[in-house]
């Protein structure tokens, strides 16, 4: 009797939580949609930014994110599949890799700003890439290849032993077992694990406002000669993203529609970070189906 | 050319400095099914896993003696390990489909060795699934998931993946045990079916399953081999006691 009437309270406050939790996670998409959406139109997806003008669009600033996404994801991806396919598939416990373990977890819990700053000492300053969308690449995948390295050694660890030996029995080698039958059943993993650091890659401020830069010179998207200063490819040219465009906005904004901008770029942010989601979850499941019937 | 097409002699098994395997001498016959039973922890699928190489997989572990495959020692400096297990197969105790559809599933080893002629794998397809007694249950989802199957079906599907790359020998280390008795007894049926083309070595602790499809059985003690004869004799008449005793339930 007393026993049940603990477990009903417990789940009731369960339920509560988690209706809670919920209950403010559509509460801040509302408010950020709601008070974003109605400032966008396609002048303020494409306009390039004003500085002290109404006006403004976020043209420019979009296409940095994911620029600045594409590359951060084409450097770190491949590294951190390799070091979690070496660190979890071959690599025995030893000082060598207990040590590469520690490393990844001191990198993971770095503060963003730190990584920043590093990347600023280090690629914009020391290395002369200026502040630049490579300085911003770099400093991304530093910020991004500890936790995807371990997002992806989580997803090798739930494919089970018995997959493994049932490869190496079939007469399959070690690294046929791994590239034909491991990667292809962690694949849906391996990718909701990109999604989310996606996510969060896109997103980020603290660790690009120091690197990639502050400003969003126009670019002229009818040139796509990375080696011209106006070309959207240039990886040279400063580039600042959406993320860091809010921020900005938000702490020196002279423009007078600086709210309105501010909250139209919040939900962009947002709407794109829930477009990821969903197109990769349905990519990764055609992926799936491709890796697996080739 | 004798008929014993795997011989094990002398072999002993550490793993660190624990001796699993002490010494067994053991050899098999091609075509024809062996069991290997024994009270759990004595060593059976420690044995059947040296006869693959798979416990290349373990760390610390050290093995001696020799075992041939038709002649040739599986553990020589040479020795291809990869090529070994596409000769002797494995099936194991918990079905392990790949998450792909049955079709790829079973040829999945040959499609890895380069095979693509489409009609010929839809054969070897057929071919296997139909020896692993579990065609007509499948046939017309083969291309559906092998993990929507039961935990039966998926068993056969996995006896099938090893019948398409066409071993010599099929090791198997309780394929039964973790299904329903339904299951079970399609798969032995599926095993005495096989038993006139293959070399099958099972393990099981089921002996009522090693005396219905065993054509000879082996009993295993503390890492030792205590007695091997036909099944009907260890069954019968066990020369040696403590298989009698194992026999009838005294222990183990
Ligand atoms: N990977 C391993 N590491 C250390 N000891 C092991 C390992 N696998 C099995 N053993 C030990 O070896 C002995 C034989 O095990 P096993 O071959 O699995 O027995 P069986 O299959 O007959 O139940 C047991 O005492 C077991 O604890
Ligand atoms: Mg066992």
């Amino acid at each position: 009797m007393n026993s049940k009437r603990q477990n009903k309270i417990a789940i009731g406050a369960l339920y509560g939580i988690a209706g809670l939790v919920v209950l403010i996670l559509l509460a801040l998409l509302g408010y950020i949609l709601a008070s974003g959406v109605p400032q966008l139109s396609w002048h303020f997806l494409t306009a390039p930014a004003k500085a002290f003008l109404k006006g403004g669009g976020v043209g420019v600033q979009l296409f940095n994110s994911f620029y600045l996404l594409i590359l951060a994801m084409a450097i770190s991806f491949p590294i951190a599949l390799g070091a979690a396919i070496y660190l979890y598939e071959y690599a025995r416990d030893n000082w060598v890799t207990t040590t590469i373990r520690t490393a990844i977890e001191i990198l993971s819990s770095l503060p963003s700003v730190v990584v920043g700053l590093f990347g600023f000492l280090f690629f914009v300053v020391k290395l002369r890439l200026g502040f630049s969308i490579l300085s911003g690449a770099f400093a991304l995948t530093f910020f991004n290849l500890p936790l995807l390295t371990r997002s992806i050694e989580d997803s090798l660890r739930t494919i089970n032993l018995e997959q493994r030996e049932g490869g190496l029995a079939l007469g399959l080698s070690r690294w046929e077992t791994v590239t034909r039958v491991i990667l292809p059943a962690a694949v849906p993993s391996i990718l909701t694990g990109v999604i989310l650091s996606a996510g969060r890659v896109f997103g980020e401020a603290a660790a690009l406002i120091y690197t990639a830069g502050q400003s969003a010179p126009a670019l002229n998207f009818a040139d796509w000669n990375p080696f011209n200063i106006s070309s959207p490819l240039n990886p040279m040219r400063p580039a600042e993203t959406l993320a860091v465009h809010i921020w900005k906005i938000n702490s020196e904004g002279i423009m007078p529609d600086a709210k309105a901008i501010s909250s139209g770029s919040s939900a962009v942010l947002i709407i794109a970070i829930l477009l990821f989601n969903f197109t990769a979850r349905y990519v990764g499941k055609r992926l799936y189906k491709r890796l697996t019937s080739a | 050319m004798s008929k014993e097409i795997l011989t094990t002699q002398d072999l002993h098994l550490y793993y660190g400095e624990k001796e699993a395997l002490k010494g067994i001498n053991l050899n098999f016959d091609a075509k024809g099914i062996t069991a290997l039973i024994g009270p759990s922890g004595c060593g059976k699928s420690t044995y059947l896993r040296t006869l693959n190489r798979m416990n290349d997989l373990i760390p610390n572990v050290t093995i001696t003696g020799t075992i041939t495959f038709k002649g040739e020692n599986l553990y020589a400096p040479n020795a291809d390990t990869v090529e070994i297990r596409k000769e002797i197969g494995m099936v194991f105790q918990q079905p392990n489909p790949f998450p792909f559809s049955i079709y790829d599933n079973v040829i999945y080893g040959l499609r890895i060795a380069g095979e693509k002629d489409k009609e010929k794998l839809d054969a070897v397809v057929e071919k296997s699934l139909r020896q692993a007694a579990v065609w007509d249950e499948v046939k017309d989802h083969l291309h559906e998931s092998a993990l929507a199957l039961s935990g039966g079906q998926q068993q056969r599907v996995c006896i099938a993946r090893v019948l398409a790359v066409s071993p010599e020998i099929i090791l198997l280390d309780e394929p039964t045990s973790a299904l329903d008795p339904v299951s079970s007894s399609q798969i032995e049926a599926t095993l005495l079916n096989l038993r006139h083309d293959y070399t099958i070595i099972i393990v099981t602790h089921n002996l009522q399953q090693a005396s219905r499809i065993a054509d000879r059985t082996a009993f295993f003690m503390n890492g030792e081999l205590v007695e091997v004869d036909q099944t009907k004799n260890i069954f019968m008449n066990p020369a040696k006691k403590q298989t009698e005793d194992y026999i009838s339930g005294r222990f183990g």
